[in-house]
Order: C-alpha cells, then structure tokens, then sequence
C-alpha cells in the first residue's frame, strides 16, 4: 500500500473514533437532559422528597451535595497545598519521597466503595461521629487528596524555573519565594484543576452511602445553627446527597414517580458538574489573565 | 588585603562537581573593581558553571559541589557559614532569558527591596529604572504586566530589578543572547555605564560583544581556563594556540 493511501485510512479511521466518541457523549447528555427538563421545575429544585407519593423534590439533597462539597473543600485545600508544596520543593529525592508519591498513585485509583467502607469503620463507628457530613467529607477527602496533592505539585513545577532562581539570587527566602513568586504563577493551575475535582466530589455516590448516610432529617431552613440536629448545617446530621438520592429512589425507592424523579435529579446532576467543568476553563484564564495582565 | 581593597572578586583554585563530572577546574581569576570581565569559550566549556558559583547558585542544583576560594569583601564566600541571603544582596545575577517576575513593572523593582526590609520603595525604583535606561519608556506603565514589555526592556527591568539591591558585583549569563541588535545595542551601552559603579561578570558566544564592552577577556575550553588578558591583548595578540583557533573561528 503506497503512503498516501495509508495515510487516507489512517485519517479516516481517527475521524471514526472520533465521531463515535463525540455522538456517544453527546447521546447520553441529550438523553439525560430531554428526561430531565420534563420534571425540572423550581419546586422539584426546592421542596424536600417525598416518602410514599409523587411529586417529591431534591431541595435538601442539592443542598446537601453542596454542603458536602464546602465541607470536603475545607479540610482537602490546606492539606492538598502542604502535600503538593511539600512534594515539589522540599521532598529530597530519595526511596521516602517515592514511597510517598507511590501511595498517593494507589490512593488515588482506590475504588470509592472500598473508601466508603474504610469510612464506615474508621469515622462513622471509631470516630463515633455516625451516618453524618463530617464522616462523608473526610471519606471524600481520602480520594480528593491525592487528586489536589498532584494538581498544587504539578502546577508548581510547572512554573518556569527562571522564576525561582531570580527570586532566590536576590536573597529572598525559600518561603517567601514559594509564597509570593510561585503559587501566584501556578495559581490558575491549581484553582482549575480543584474545581474539575469538584466535579467529581460533586457526583460521588459510593463512598457516601455509608458514611453521609442515606437519609436527610427535615432540614429547617430557617435555623443556620450548627449543632440543632435539623439545621442545614449541622456536620453530624446524616446527609443524602443528589447522586446517593439517585441511586436510592432507583433500588429502593417506593414513590410512584420514582422513575421521572431520577431523571430530573441525574439532570441537575449532570448540568451542575457541566457547569464545573466550564467554569473551571473560564475562571482559569481570567485569574491567569488578572495576574499577568496578558 | 591590599588586592583585595582593589579588586571586586577573586577565585582561588575553584573547582565545580557535578556528580563524577569535574566541570570546572582549578580556577584562578581576578575581576577587578569597575571593570567588565567576559567569560568566553564554546558551549559546555564550563563558563556558565563558574559564573553560577560566585553567587552560591550552584548550591540550588542537586548533586553539585563547589571547592576552592572566592575572596569578596574581605572573606571567602564559598563558606558553608556564608550567609547567602545577604552574599546574594551584594551579588546580583542577570539570565540570559528575560525572567521578569509574573507581576507589574513596578513590583518587580520593589519586591526585594520590600521584602529586605529597605525603605523609600518609590525612590529606588526610579533610581533602578534610570540606571537601567528604562524609566521613560516604562514610567506610565509601572502598574503594567512586565510581561507585556518587550524583551529587551524585559532584560532591562531585570538589570534594574537586581541593582535595586545595591550590589557591588553583576553576574550576567549571556544577557543579551536572546535579543534583537537594537536591543542588544542598548543592553551593551548600559554595561558602560554601570561599570562605573559595578565589578560585572559577563558570560557570552558573541566574541564582538566580549571584544566591544569588556576589559578583560578570560577563555575557557572544557572546564580549564586557557587564557586570560586585557581584552584587547587577548583578542589582538594570544599566547594560546588554543585560544588564537577559537577566536579565529577555526572551532567553536
């Protein structure tokens, strides 16, 4: 076969691949989205589920998926930027700092129901802090970490060598370096690559189900205390995000409507992490954009 | 002490590792106050090796180690005691790309300074940015992007960023290798001028360059100096075989 013709069926072949890729993806999301939209409305968005009859909503499912995601925010970012700093300017290379880089690889690819049941024994029964947000956010921090270590270490490196070397040839401390000259540069980087993890915190399912719980107490909206046991956002109250609600009315559910409930939920599931995703890419270029002012 | 009141800085016997590379050897060179020394010799030869050392930034680079002399201000600076923050103050460093900060014109000038604790910011920027010819062209743009000059008032900003410091000594890597002629021009007509109140230190490829600005000439080939002269003495009359074929351009 001479070159060029190798080189049509080379290129038509990607073209293929591609095209399936693209019309799969783009499928699903209609499919998913033209379900959805029958049962959206801002009462499905708000009200709370229903036990028995139709018509219930996901107000405090949303919510809580929300919550969560603040939660496990607030304990993975420190973390997440001590590790990644650590890992990209401090670690010596030696057989520690690979050992270590090792178990963020297989922290990372652990499957997320053998986390949920690590977070069962250790932070819902050794911890005592039961079925609760508290136990889901540091269960989601298991496998969000080694995500943000990675991201924050990337990022950094990433910064253009010169960079350091100017700030430490002016006699300006390590610290100082990394703080002023540069996670401002890998700022954008970093943030992007936190809120694309989000997507996924946002969407988990498995590891939640036994350590947030599958139930939600009537949460009263108007009470911002956080140790009432009905308050939005008590940490130790059981918590049932949007994709654990799927999943449940799916196998378990009793309501009638159970199937359009589902729909509508996976829906907003899907728009939300969509949403993530392009406002990770847009919010990336504009902090890159104020900081450099290119 | 009397040669040392003299001159800027002076190597004895410095030897640089990388590992098992011996990339410079048994280095003595003298760079006598406010004048301009060139380091010149093919790529890998060791003059970017050295320069790095006078400023301790081997320090930064894994598996390197530094042994021999370097007499700055009275004492030797290749201590392990040396305070490097404050050797680094007086040792300013200029590379051969452009590497402003990812901040304004201003902070750029500024963020040392600041950070040393130095007062009168506003002052010293001005005085910087003059001293490195580059305040007209920048003054109304000091909240700018350093990012958005061009490169060579980006490897201006960066002379003027390092002299904000006040050092006594200047380490340029090829500083204008990266350059337009024009650019370059300027760069070369700055060089003059501070000389005048600098000792600076220059590695470069372009021998007209060496011969055009410095005073003295050092030539390097495979980590060993081979020779070193007033620049004209070398350029015009080498006692090396070595060094007449490479500044005759039969190697290099």
């Amino acid at each position: 076969m001479n070159p060029k013709t190798t080189d049509r069926i080379a290129t038509f072949v990607l073209y293929t691949i591609a095209f399936l890729i693209v019309s799969v993806l783009f499928g699903l999301l209609a499919y998913i989205l033209y379900h959805g939209f029958q049962r959206i409305d801002l009462q499905f968005i708000t009200s709370p589920p229903e036990t028995m009859k139709a018509g219930g909503g996901i107000g405090p499912q949303l919510f809580n998926s929300l919550y969560l995601l603040v939660l496990t925010l607030i304990i993975t970012i420190p973390l997440g930027l001590g590790g990644g700093i650590y890992l990209a300017e401090y670690a010596p290379k030696n057989k520690v700092t690979d050992a270590i880089r090792l178990s963020i690889e297989v922290l990372s690819s652990l499957p997320s129901i053998v986390v949920g049941l690590f977070g069962l024994m250790v932070f819902v029964n050794v911890m005592g802090w039961g079925f609760s947000i508290l136990s889901g956010a540091c269960a989601l921090t298991v496998f969000n970490l080694p995500l943000l270590v990675r991201v924050v270490e990337e990022s950094l490196r990433s910064v253009p060598r010169e960079q350091k070397e100017a700030s430490l040839a002016m006699g300006i401390s390590h610290w100082t370096t990394i703080r002023k000259v540069l996670l401002p540069v890998a700022l954008p980087g970093i943030i992007t690559g936190t809120i694309l993890a989000s997507g996924r915190i946002f969407g988990e399912a498995a590891a939640l189900l036994f350590t947030a719980g599958m139930s939600s107490p009537d949460l009263n909206f108007s009470d911002w205390s956080f140790t009432t046991p009905v308050s939005p956002l008590n940490p130790f109250r059981p918590a049932e995000t949007l994709a654990v609600h799927i999943w449940k009315v799916n196998s378990e559910g009793l309501i009638p409507d159970a199937r359009a409930v589902a729909d509508g939920a996976s829906a907003i599931l899907v728009l939300t992490v969509l949403f993530f995703n392009l406002f990770a890419r847009w919010f990336g270029r504009w902090i890159y954009k104020r900081l450099t002012a290119s | 002490m009397d040669s040392l009141q003299k001159n800027g800085l002076i190597t004895e016997e410095l030897n640089v590792y990388y590992g098992t590379n011996h990339a410079v050897k048994d280095i003595n060179l003298t760079f006598p106050k406010h004048t301009v020394s060139a380091l010149i010799g093919p790529s890998g030869c060791g003059k970017s090796t050295y320069l790095r050392s006078l400023n301790r930034m081997n320090d930064l680079v894994e598996g390197t180690r530094v042994t021999g002399k370097i007499w700055f201000e009275g004492h030797d600076i290749n201590d392990q005691g040396e305070d490097l923050q404050q050797l680094r103050r007086r040792i300013g460093m200029v590379w051969q790309k452009p590497n402003p900060f990812f901040k304004s014109v201003y902070e750029n000038v500024a963020f040392a300074p600041r950070y040393h604790g130095m007062k009168n910011l506003d002052e010293i920027v001005e005085s910087c940015l003059r001293k490195a010819a580059l305040w007209d062209e920048v003054k109304d743009r000091l909240k700018d992007s350093a990012l958005a000059l061009s490169g060579g008032q980006q490897q201006r900003l960066c002379i003027a960023r390092t002299l904000a410091l006040g050092p006594s000594v200047l380490l340029l890597d090829e500083p204008t290798s990266a350059l337009d002629p024009i650019s370059t021009a300027k760069i070369e007509e700055l060089m003059f001028d501070l000389k005048k109140d600098y000792t600076i230190i220059m590695v470069t490829h372009n021998m007209q360059q060496a011969a055009r600005i410095s005073d003295q000439t050092a030539f390097f080939l495979l980590g060993e100096l081979i020779e070193v002269d007033q620049t004209k003495r070398l350029f015009t009359n080498p006692k090396q075989k070595k060094t007449e074929d490479y500044i005759t351009g039969r190697f290099g």
